[in-house]
C-alpha cells in the first residue's frame, strides 16, 4: 500500500550510490562488483554446466572427462527425448496444469469478490480459512485424501482405473483446493483497492452482483490474474508431490515427478541426464526470461500486498 | 497496471460505514448469488483440506491399517504418539534434520537473500543482471534442483570429485554418503531459497521510506548502521513472513530428498517419512497420520503468525 503513495525519490537514491570520487570510495565498488559477480556467476553456474553438458558426447566426456571442451552433439536432446518419454509426460503437464490454474483463478476470484466488495460477517473467517490452506503442510491431507481417492468408484470414461486414483483427476482437483487460498488472498487484496464508486454506480445503474463482476470488477483485476496465472503455472507444473502421492502409473505423471524414473534410466549417461534437466526446466526459464515480472509481481504480491 | 493508481483517489473520503449499507441494498437474487460465489469456492477447500487435515488428527490415534473400514478402526489413545518418539528410529534423525535444515537456512541463505536485496537495492549498474542470476533457481522445481545438482555431486562423474581430485577409493558420493548427504543437499536447497529471499527483501525495501535513510545518513550513520537500526525494523512484516517462509519451507522439505533417494539413508526428513508410512508398502495409516499431525501442529504456530501479521496489515 505504502509503494503507491510514495514518490520516487531520485534525489535521495543517487545520494546513496555515490558518495564522492574518493579513491576509497572506488575500492569499495569494485570490491562490490567483485562480489556480486563472483557471486552471480556461481548461481549461474550449476544450470550452465549442466546445459554445456547436455550438448556433449558420452564417449567424448567419458575418455577426456567432464572438465574439458569438445564433443558437441545433439543427440542426447533426441536420445532423452525419446527414452524419458517427454511428449507423453509434457502432454500430461499440461493436462494437469491448466485445468487447474484456471478452475482455481475462477474460484478465487469468486472469493475474492465477496470478500473485498462487500461486507459479510463471514468474511474474515472466510478469509483467514483459504490463506491458512495454502500454508498447511501436504503430508498433513495425505491420509485422507489417498484413501478418499482410491476408494470413490467413477465411470471409465471418467478415469480408466475406475476410481480417482491414478487418474488425472486426482491431481487437479487438489492442486485447485490448495492453490485458491493464495490466488483468494491476492485478488482481495487486489480488488479492496480498486475505489466503492466504480460498483456503486453499477448498483445504481441497476447492475446485478454478476455484472459487477463479471464486467467491472474481473477486467479491472487483469494485472493481478496475469501475475498470478503465471505464478501459479509455474508452481503447478513444478509440483512434484501430488501426482506422486495419488498416481502409481508413471505414465501418467507431468514431468517434474517423471523426474523421479528418469534418474534410474539414466543413471550411468550424465549428458542424457543433463539433457533430460534442461528439457524439464524448460517451460520455467521461458517463464523465467519472458515473464519475469508477472511471476515477481504474483509473488511479492502475496508476501507484501504491494 | 494504471487501475493501481485508482484508490488513492477515491477511497479516504468513504470510510466503512457506506459500504455496510451497501450489503443491506442487495436484492434476495444478488445476495443468493454472492453466497453461491464464496460458498463453492469454501466447499471445495473445506471438504479436500480443513476436513482431510481434521481426519488426520483424528486418525492418529487410531491403529487403522488402511484395508477394512473407517469404522473398524479403534481407538488407541496416544500410542502412535509414543510409538513414533520411542519405537521409530528414523523418527529422531528426522527430526534432526528437520532442525538442522530450519538452522542452516537461518544461518547462510536468508541472511545472504537479505544481503543480496540490500546490495542489489540500488542504482547499481547492472543490478538488473545479477537479481536476475539470484532469481533464476527460484522457477526451478525442487525436485528438478536435486536433478541438476546430480550432475555436480556424482562420485564417477561429478564436477566436485573431479575439481577436488578425488578419484578411486578417495571419491566421495556426495548424495550417498550419509555423513554428507544432508550438507550437499541443503547446498542445493539453499541456492533457491537465497533467491527467494533476495525477492521479498528486495519488495520489501521498496516499500521503505527513503527519507529514513537520508535523515539517517545526515546525522552520520554509516550504511551498515542504517540499514540494521533504520531499515531493518521498518520492514517488521517483511521480516516475520521471511521467518515463516523459512519455517515452513525447512519443514516441508521433503521432494528433494524423495529425489535422491526417498528420504533414507542420512536423509531422513518428517515429511518424507510420512509419505512412506502412508503411500509406500507398510501402509500404517494411524502411524503415518500421527506424524503429519505433529507436522500440523507445528506449522499452525507458524500459520497464526503469518495470518495475524498479514491481516493485521490489513486493517487502516
Amino acid at each position: 500500500m505504502t509503494t503507491t503513495a510514495r514518490p520516487p525519490a531520485p534525489a535521495t537514491r543517487r545520494a546513496n550510490t555515490a558518495p564522492a570520487p574518493t579513491t576509497k570510495g572506488r575500492g569499495r565498488r569494485a570490491l562490490l562488483y567483485g562480489f556480486l559477480i563472483v557471486m552471480s556467476l556461481s548461481w549461474v553456474f550449476p544450470l550452465a554446466w549442466a546445459l554445456f553438458n547436455s550438448f556433449r558426447d558420452y564417449a567424448y566426456t567419458s575418455a577426456n572427462g567432464y572438465v574439458s571442451f569438445g564433443g558437441f552433439t545433439l543427440d542426447n536432446y533426441t536420445r532423452a527425448w525419446r527414452e524419458g518419454d517427454f511428449s507423453r509426460h509434457f502432454l500430461n503437464s499440461v493436462i494437469i496444469t491448466v485445468p487447474s490454474v484456471i478452475v482455481t483463478l475462477l474460484l478465487a476470484s469468486m472469493v475474492a469478490f465477496v470478500v473485498a466488495r462487500f461486507s459479510f460477517k463471514f468474511n474474515i473467517t472466510l478469509l483467514i480459512m483459504f490463506t491458512a490452506a495454502n500454508l498447511l503442510p501436504q503430508q498433513a491431507m495425505l491420509t485422507p485424501l489417498f484413501k478418499l481417492y482410491t476408494s470413490v468408484q467413477v465411470p471409465f470414461w471418467l478415469s480408466e482405473s475406475g476410481t480417482l486414483y491414478n487418474s488425472y483427476w486426482s491431481v487437479i482437483i487438489t492442486h485447485i483446493a490448495f492453490q485458491t487460498g493464495f490466488c483468494a488472498f491476492v485478488l482481495s487484496n487486489y480488488m479492496k483497492t480498486l475505489p466503492v464508486e466504480l460498483t456503486e454506480a453499477a448498483l445504481v445503474d441497476g447492475a446485478g452482483v454478476l455484472r459487477q463482476y463479471f464486467q467491472i470488477i474481473l477486467p479491472l483485476c487483469r494485472p493481478a490474474l496475469a501475475a498470478l496465472a503465471t505464478l501459479e503455472v509455474t508452481w503447478i507444473y513444478n509440483d512434484f508431490f501430488w501426482a506422486v502421492a495419488f498416481m502409481s502409473r508413471g505414465d501418467l505423471y507431468p514431468v517434474t515427478s517423471s523426474l523421479q524414473n528418469l534418474r534410474g534410466q539414466f543413471f550411468t549417461d550424465y549428458n542424457l541426464l543433463s539433457a533430460g534437466s534442461v528439457m524439464a526446466a524448460l517451460p520455467t526459464l521461458i517463464v523465467f526470461f519472458v515473464l519475469q515480472k508477472q511471476f515477481v509481481s504474483g509473488l511479492t504480491l502475496g508476501a507484501t500486498k504491494g | 497496471m494504471s487501475t493501481a493508481q485508482l484508490p488513492a483517489v477515491a477511497a479516504p473520503p468513504r470510510g466503512r460505514p457506506p459500504k455496510r449499507r451497501r450489503s443491506h441494498r442487495l436484492s434476495r437474487r444478488d445476495r443468493i448469488i454472492l453466497c453461491v460465489m464464496a460458498g463453492i469456492p469454501a466447499i471445495v477447500v473445506l471438504s479436500l483440506i480443513w476436513v482431510p487435515a481434521l481426519v488426520t488428527v483424528l486418525l492418529s490415534f487410531s491403529s487403522w491399517d488402511g484395508f477394512g473400514p473407517v469404522t473398524e478402526a479403534t481407538n488407541v489413545g496416544l500410542t502412535n504418539y509414543t510409538n513414533v518418539v520411542t519405537n521409530y528410529p528414523p523418527f529422531s534423525p528426522a527430526l534432526q534434520h528437520n532442525l538442522l535444515w530450519l538452522g542452516f537456512f537461518f544461518l547462510i541463505p536468508t541472511p545472504l537473500g537479505m544481503l543480496m536485496a540490500v546490495l542489489l537495492d540500488r542504482d547499481l549498474k547492472g543490478s538488473r543482471v545479477f537479481q536476475s542470476a539470484f532469481f533464476m533457481p527460484v522457477v526451478l522445481s525442487l525436485a528438478l534442483t536435486g536433478f541438476i545438482w546430480q550432475l555436480i555431486y556424482s562420485r564417477d562423474q561429478g564436477l566436485l570429485n573431479a575439481v577436488l581430485g578425488l578419484r578411486g577409493d578417495r571419491a566421495i558420493d556426495w548424495y550417498g554418503d550419509s555423513s554428507v548427504n544432508l550438507w550437499a543437499v541443503l547446498v542445493a536447497a539453499a541456492w533457491k531459497h537465497t533467491g527467494y529471499i533476495m525477492l521479498l527483501y528486495l519488495a520489501g525495501l521498496k516499500g521503505v521510506d527513503s527519507s529514513l535513510r537520508e535523515a539517517a545518513a545526515i546525522d552520520g550513520a554509516s550504511p551498515a548502521r542504517t540499514f540494521f537500526s533504520v531499515v531493518f525494523p521498518v520492514m517488521r512484516p517483511i521480516n516475520i513472513i521471511v521467518f515463516v517462509v523459512t519455517v515452513i519451507e525447512s519443514l516441508r522439505a521433503f521432494d528433494l530428498v524423495w529425489v535422491v533417494n526417498k528420504g533414507r539413508n542420512g536423509l531422513e526428513v518428517i515429511g518424507a517419512l510420512v509419505f512412506s508410512n502412508i503411500v509406500g508398502e507398510g501402509q500404517r495409516l494411524g502411524f503415518g497420520s500421527a506424524l503429519a499431525t505433529i507436522m500440523l501442529l507445528i506449522s499452525l504456530v507458524f500459520i497464526v503468525i503469518q495470518l495475524t501479521t498479514v491481516l493485521r496489515e490489513d486493517q487502516p
